[in-house]
């Protein structure tokens, strides 16, 4: 694991390393959490494109890590790996591997279901994507798929999604009205919710502020810091305050490579590559 | 001013330069309105003519009599029965058949030249003449399967016919559901079929059902495939009711009842030399011009209705 920064020690013969996370000085750990996911030499091509080179790294456990780099670097490339969304796209292949605990299941292993990450690994897209149905079947759906049928079970579950994305209050006299009626803000935190719904190991976001107003980009921030408790959370931003606000750690990617991943503080204040310093202090991008 | 210069910016040059510019533009709009009108007027000259010459027809007997050879007494009915029934049985053999078909071109065939062709081919099939259809459906249909000159071998026809038509307009309605709702879906950890049947099918009904409607209207004024399997012109009874008081209470036995259709019965009574018989064809023909246009206002409604739901 020659490619993890010096702050991320992994202890040899385990099957789910161990990350030490220091504060800056000789303070004691803050938090031992295990890796959620590890990318293991995961390369990914369009066709004869190959978007992204070898890729190592490893996502800890119910812990913020955000993806930030230039466009077109392939950040969110990456994160669509997670998921299987590819696959939905003719013509792509997967090298290596995503390591998936604690069952140490590959995600783009050919003999793996995408269907069966997806029911896994949770999805917020970059702009809201609502279903034209009501508040209450867009939280729903995931469950109904999961063959959930009893009601009262489905509202207790909705209730509870809408709260985790703060979206109960201003929900819940009207959870029949059509989904497309709230605002743009709302209708992410609808989607964040849906995805809740589901209970994944993983929630991936996909730039999710991109589209939104800043008021409603500093709610689903808030919102994400908190999901925390519950998930791991993955995150792609091209807005580098975003990525320093919300993160535990941060990747930096460039040209479909992994530049530098550590924790957010240092890579921020101290990056030891030259092409994140240059990112970071606005030369490129 | 030369050519090799820019023009002067001053207020007076500029007012003149959007004015003559306004002036084309009024012009085309002059050009549009009035190809539209050609095609309007046409349209409503013939409306007015057919309505003006049948007008003495449009009584109550004239649709619920049957043939006669005295024109006075000549209706409609097995003619506006067999159209409905033949229709009936259209839709319930295109629709399902075409949304499926296109379905599967969109949503799970892979994209390769085998289905390329097929695509353009199915496209191209929109352009066969209609004769072509009866062809098949005598050789297929009424000898081969032994279906007869019937209801079924009919809207069997007419389904062949309007199955293009019905997949082209679905496809479309099937693109129109934005990727992003399928990544949703699929996010969730839905399969195709789930993805098809909760969100995709669901969000196209309002194109699908149009499609389906200009299809049919298509198909009612068809003539020359079904006069091609031998449909008669002079029906003087009902096919058999689909319902009735004993048991089992729904027969299908109508289904193989000879039949005649609208534009049948017109083109019958225009070939006889009594004049009388031209105003029966005329009352006719309003009558079917009008059925089409009231199946187009519906689908314009359809179309209307969803697009208000669902704004994307």
């Amino acid at each position: 694991m020659s490619s993890l920064p010096a702050d991320i020690v992994t202890p040899v013969g385990h099957d789910t390393p161990h990350i030490s996370i220091h504060m800056d000085g000789a303070r004691e750990p803050l938090v031992r959490n295990a890796a959620k996911a590890r990318a293991e030499s995961l390369s990914f091509h369009y066709g004869n494109h190959r978007a992204l080179k070898d890729i190592n790294i490893e996502i800890p456990e119910r812990m913020v890590t955000a993806l930030i780099g230039p466009s077109g670097c392939g950040k969110s490339t990456f994160l669509r790996c997670f998921n299987r969304m590819h696959d939905l796209t003719p013509g792509t292949r997967y090298d290596g591997a995503i390591r998936f605990f604690p069952d140490d299941l590959n995600l783009v292993g050919k003999d793996v279901d995408p269907i069966e990450v997806r029911m896994r690994i949770g999805m917020v897209f970059q702009k809201p994507n609502p279903f034209p149905k009501s508040i209450f079947e867009n939280v729903a759906y995931g469950l109904r798929l999961r063959g959930v049928r009893n009601r009262a079970l489905l509202e207790e579950q909705v209730e509870g999604a809408l709260r985790g994305a703060a979206l109960w209050d201003e929900a819940k006299d009207r959870l029949q009205a059509s989904a497309l009626t709230l605002s743009g803000g709302q209708q992410q935190r609808l989607c964040i919710a849906r995805a809740l719904a589901t209970r994944p190991e993983i929630l991936l976001f996909d730039e999710p502020t991109s589209a939104l107003d800043p008021i409603a980009t500093a709610k689903i921030e808030e919102l994400i810091a908190q999901l925390r408790d519950q998930v791991t959370v993955l995150i792609v931003t091209h807005n580098m305050q975003q990525a320093a606000r919300v993160s535990d750690f941060t990747a930096f990617m460039y040209l479909g490579e992994l530049v530098e991943v550590g924790e957010t503080s240092r890579v921020f204040t101290n990056p030891t590559k030259k092409a994140t310093e240059d990112y970071i202090t606005g030369r490129y991008g | 001013m030369s050519k090799d210069a820019l023009p002067k910016s001053d207020p007076e040059t500029v007012r003149k330069d959007v004015a003559s510019r306004k002036l084309r533009d009024q012009l085309f709009v002059f050009v549009g309105l009035l190809a539209l009108f050609a095609c309007l007027t046409a349209l409503l000259v013939l409306f007015a003519k057919l309505v003006m010459d049948g007008s003495e027809r449009f009584t109550w007997e004239f649709l619920t009599s049957f043939p006669s050879r005295r024109a006075a007494h000549a209706g409609i009915l097995s003619a506006w029965v067999g159209s409905s029934l033949v229709m009936l049985v259209t839709a319930f053999t295109a629709v399902p058949v075409g949304v499926m078909a296109a379905i599967y071109l969109e949503e799970y065939a892979p994209k390769n030249w085998f289905t390329g062709i097929i695509e353009i081919n199915v496209t191209n099939l929109a352009g066969v003449p209609s004769i072509v259809y009866g062809l098949l459906a005598l050789g297929l249909f009424v000898y081969k399967l032994d279906l007869g000159q019937s209801i079924v071998t009919a809207g069997m026809t007419l389904a062949l016919l309007i199955l293009p038509v019905v997949i082209v307009s679905t496809r479309e309605a099937i693109r129109s559901v934005p990727r992003a709702i399928r990544e949703a879906a699929y996010g969730l950890g839905a399969t195709r079929w789930e993805v098809t049947k909760d969100h995709v099918l669901p969000y196209s009904t309002g194109g699908i059902l149009t499609g389906m409607i200009l299809g049919l209207s298509r198909a009612i004024g068809e003539t020359a495939p079904l006069i091609t399997i031998g449909a008669l012109a002079f029906i003087a009874f009902l096919p058999t009711p689909p319902l009735s008081s004993v048991a089992p209470f729904v027969s299908f036995t109508w289904l193989t009842d000879p039949f005649t259709v609208m534009p049948i019965q017109m083109f019958n009574w225009t070939s006889r030399p009594d004049p009388a018989f031209q105003a029966n064809a005329a009352a006719a023909g309003a009558i079917l011009l009008a059925m089409t246009l009231l199946m187009n206002a519906f689908a314009i409604y359809i179309r209307f209705r969803f697009r208000k739901k669902i704004n994307w």
